[in-house]
C-alpha cells in the first residue's frame, strides 16, 4: 500500500492528517496494522480528554499482544471513531481511512515525518 | 544462541515470522493467528513441534520407576497406549505435566515440555532406581501436529489405514507415511481431532513437504505456535507456567484424573494427602466488559481479590475474549461475576463452564 503523501507520520507509527490549523486526525499506519496483525479490541480515549505527545492515547490489540498508540501530537479529544469500538478489523482493511480520534487545539509537532521520510523509516526497522 | 528444528529452513521460506521459544526459534505464525486457529476447527493444520523433548525410559524396572516419578497409574496400561501425567516434587507442585507413551512393558517413551526438559531429564534422572535406563533422544527425533476434521483424510493419503491409530490416546509404530518411518499417536494440543507423528529428525522435512502436498486440496494450512496457544485455550488445555508450576498442585489446577492418590507410594504422595481438599481452584472467564485479560491480571469479586488469570486472549472461533485463572475455591461457582485488573482497569467477565470450546 502507497504511503498517503497528504499526511505526516511519528516513529511509533501513527499518521495524522492536519485538517486546519487547530485540528488533526490521527490513526495507525498500514505498516503498523500489518506488524500487529488483525486487531480485535480498541481502546480510545473520551472526547475532552488530553492528549499529551508521546503518551498513550489510546491501545489496540491483536491476538498476540496488546500495543499502546502513542499521541504524535498536543492537543485535546474532538471526536472518536466510534466504529472502530465494535469493528477494529477497519483498521485492517482501511488503516488510512479508520482514523482513531480526531483532536483539536492542537500544537504542531516539528519532529513528524513526511511520507518519504517514514517509508525510509520503516525500511530501516526491517 | 537459540537451536533450529529440522523444519528452520521450511519456515523461514514460507514467510514465517520466527521467534526464539524454549531455547529454539519457532514459528509463532505463517500468515494470520486467527486464519491458522480456524484452519484447524474447520479444515486441518500442521504444527511443527519438534521442539518438544523425548524421553526413552527402559529396563525390567522402568514400570516402577515411572510409578514413582508420575502421579498417574500406569499398572493395567497396555502396548500402544498413552496416558496422560503430571510429574510433582515432593511439596506436591507440578515439575512438569507429559505424555507417556507404552511401547512395550519395559519401554516407555515420555514426551515432555520443551522449556522443562533439561530440569525435566536431571530430576528423573536423580530418581531412577534398580534396572532401568534413561536416554534423551529430544535432539534424534522430529514431531509435527496434524490437526483438525479432515486430519484422518490428509493422513490416509499418505499411509496405509493400518497405520492410523483408531482411538483416542492410543498409538502406532513402525508406521510408513510418505514412506517415512514414523511412530503415529491419535493426540494433540488444539480440543480437535488429530495425530501426532514422530520421526527421525534428517527425515522431517520430507514428512512436512508430502503432508503440506496431501492437504493442498483439503484446505491444510501450516500452524505456529501463536494458533497452537490459542487453539489450547479454548480447549481449555492447562500449559505449563501458566495453569500450573513448581508451586501449583495438579489438584488445585484441575488434573485430578491424572493422579491416583490410592495407588502406591510417588513423588508427591505425601505432599499432596496433607495439603487436603484443594483451596483454589481453575476456572473458567468469559469477558463481559470492554478488553481482552491476558495472562497474571489480579480477580475480583468487588473489591475482594480472589486470584489471578493464567491465561487469555481473543478465542478466534468463539469470537469472544476468554481466560483462565487459578482463584479460591469458596468464590468458584459459574455464573459469578468478577472483574478482572487489566493495566488499571477493571473489565468485567463471568465465570464459565470448561472447556470453552468441546468439539461436536
Amino acid at each position: 500500500m502507497d504511503t498517503p503523501k497528504n499526511l505526516k507520520y511519528a516513529k511509533t507509527h501513527e499518521w495524522v492528517e492536519f485538517l486546519d490549523d487547530s485540528s488533526a486526525r490521527i490513526g495507525l499506519t498500514d505498516y503498523a496494522q500489518k506488524k500487529l496483525g488483525k486487531l480485535v479490541f480498541v481502546n480510545l480515549p473520551l472526547v475532552g480528554d488530553e492528549l499529551s505527545l508521546g503518551q498513550p492515547l489510546g491501545d489496540v490489540e491483536s491476538v498476540k499482544a496488546v500495543s499502546d498508540v502513542i499521541s504524535p501530537l498536543e492537543g485535546n479529544v474532538a471526536e472518536i471513531n466510534e466504529a472502530l469500538l465494535d469493528a477494529p478489523g477497519l483498521i485492517n482493511d482501511d488503516p488510512y481511512g479508520a482514523w482513531l480520534v480526531k483532536a483539536d487545539d492542537i500544537t504542531n509537532n516539528d519532529d513528524l515525518l513526511s511520507a518519504e521520510e517514514y517509508d525510509a523509516f520503516c525500511e530501516s526497522e526491517e | 544462541m537459540e537451536k533450529k528444528t529440522p523444519l528452520y529452513d521450511f519456515h523461514v521460506d514460507s514467510g514465517a515470522k520466527m521467534t526464539p521459544f524454549a531455547g529454539y526459534l519457532m514459528p509463532i505464525q505463517y500468515t494470520d493467528i486467527i486464519e491458522e486457529h480456524m484452519a484447524v476447527r474447520t479444515k486441518v493444520g500442521i504444527f511443527d513441534v519438534s521442539h518438544m523433548g523425548e524421553v526413552l525410559i527402559s529396563g525390567s524396572d522402568a514400570l516402577g520407576n515411572i510409578n514413582d516419578l508420575f502421579t498417574n497409574d500406569f499398572t493395567s496400561m497396555s502396548d500402544g497406549r498413552v496416558r496422560y501425567s503430571p510429574m510433582c516434587n515432593p511439596d506436591g507442585g507440578v515439575i512438569d505435566d507429559l505424555l507417556i507413551y507404552r511401547l512395550s512393558r519395559d519401554e516407555y517413551l515420555v514426551v515432555v515440555n520443551a522449556s522443562n526438559r533439561e530440569k525435566d531429564v536431571a530430576w528423573m534422572q536423580s530418581h531412577l532406581f534398580g534396572q532401568v535406563k534413561l536416554q534423551d533422544i529430544s535432539d534424534a527425533v522430529a514431531q509435527i501436529a496434524l490437526q483438525g476434521p479432515r486430519a484422518r483424510t490428509v493422513l490416509a493419503k499418505l499411509t496405509r489405514a493400518d497405520s492410523i491409530p483408531e482411538k483416542y490416546y492410543t498409538f502406532k509404530t513402525d508406521c510408513a507415511v510418505a514412506g517415512i518411518n514414523c511412530l503415529v499417536s491419535q493426540t494433540g494440543y488444539t480440543g480437535e481431532h488429530g495425530y501426532e507423528l514422530y520421526c527421525a529428525a534428517a527425515d522431517a522435512p520430507t514428512l512436512w513437504k508430502a503432508l503440506l502436498e496431501a492437504g493442498k486440496d483439503e484446505g491444510l494450512l501450516p500452524c505456529g505456535l501463536g494458533a497452537r496457544d490459542t487453539l489450547r485455550l479454548e480447549a481449555a488445555m492447562p500449559l505449563y507456567g501458566h495453569e500450573m508450576d513448581d508451586t501449583v498442585s495438579p489438584l488445585e489446577t484441575g488434573l485430578d484424573f491424572g493422579v491416583k492418590l490410592q495407588k502406591n507410594d510417588f513423588i508427591g504422595k505425601d505432599a499432596l494427602l496433607a495439603r487436603g481438599e484443594p483451596r483454589i481452584t481453575r476456572v473458567g472467564l468469559k469477558v463481559t466488559g470492554r478488553g481482552i485479560v491476558r495472562e497474571h491480571c489480579p480477580v475480583f469479586i468487588n473489591d475482594e481479590k480472589i486470584g489471578d488469570t493464567t491465561s487469555g486472549t481473543f478465542l478466534p472461533y468463539l469470537n469472544g475474549a476468554y481466560a483462565m485463572a487459578l482463584i479460591d475455591k469458596s468464590h468458584s461457582a459459574l455464573g459469578t461475576v468478577v472483574s478482572a485488573e487489566v493495566r488499571g482497569r477493571r473489565v468485567d467477565a463471568e465465570i464459565v463452564a470448561l472447556p470453552f470450546y468441546k468439539k461436536a
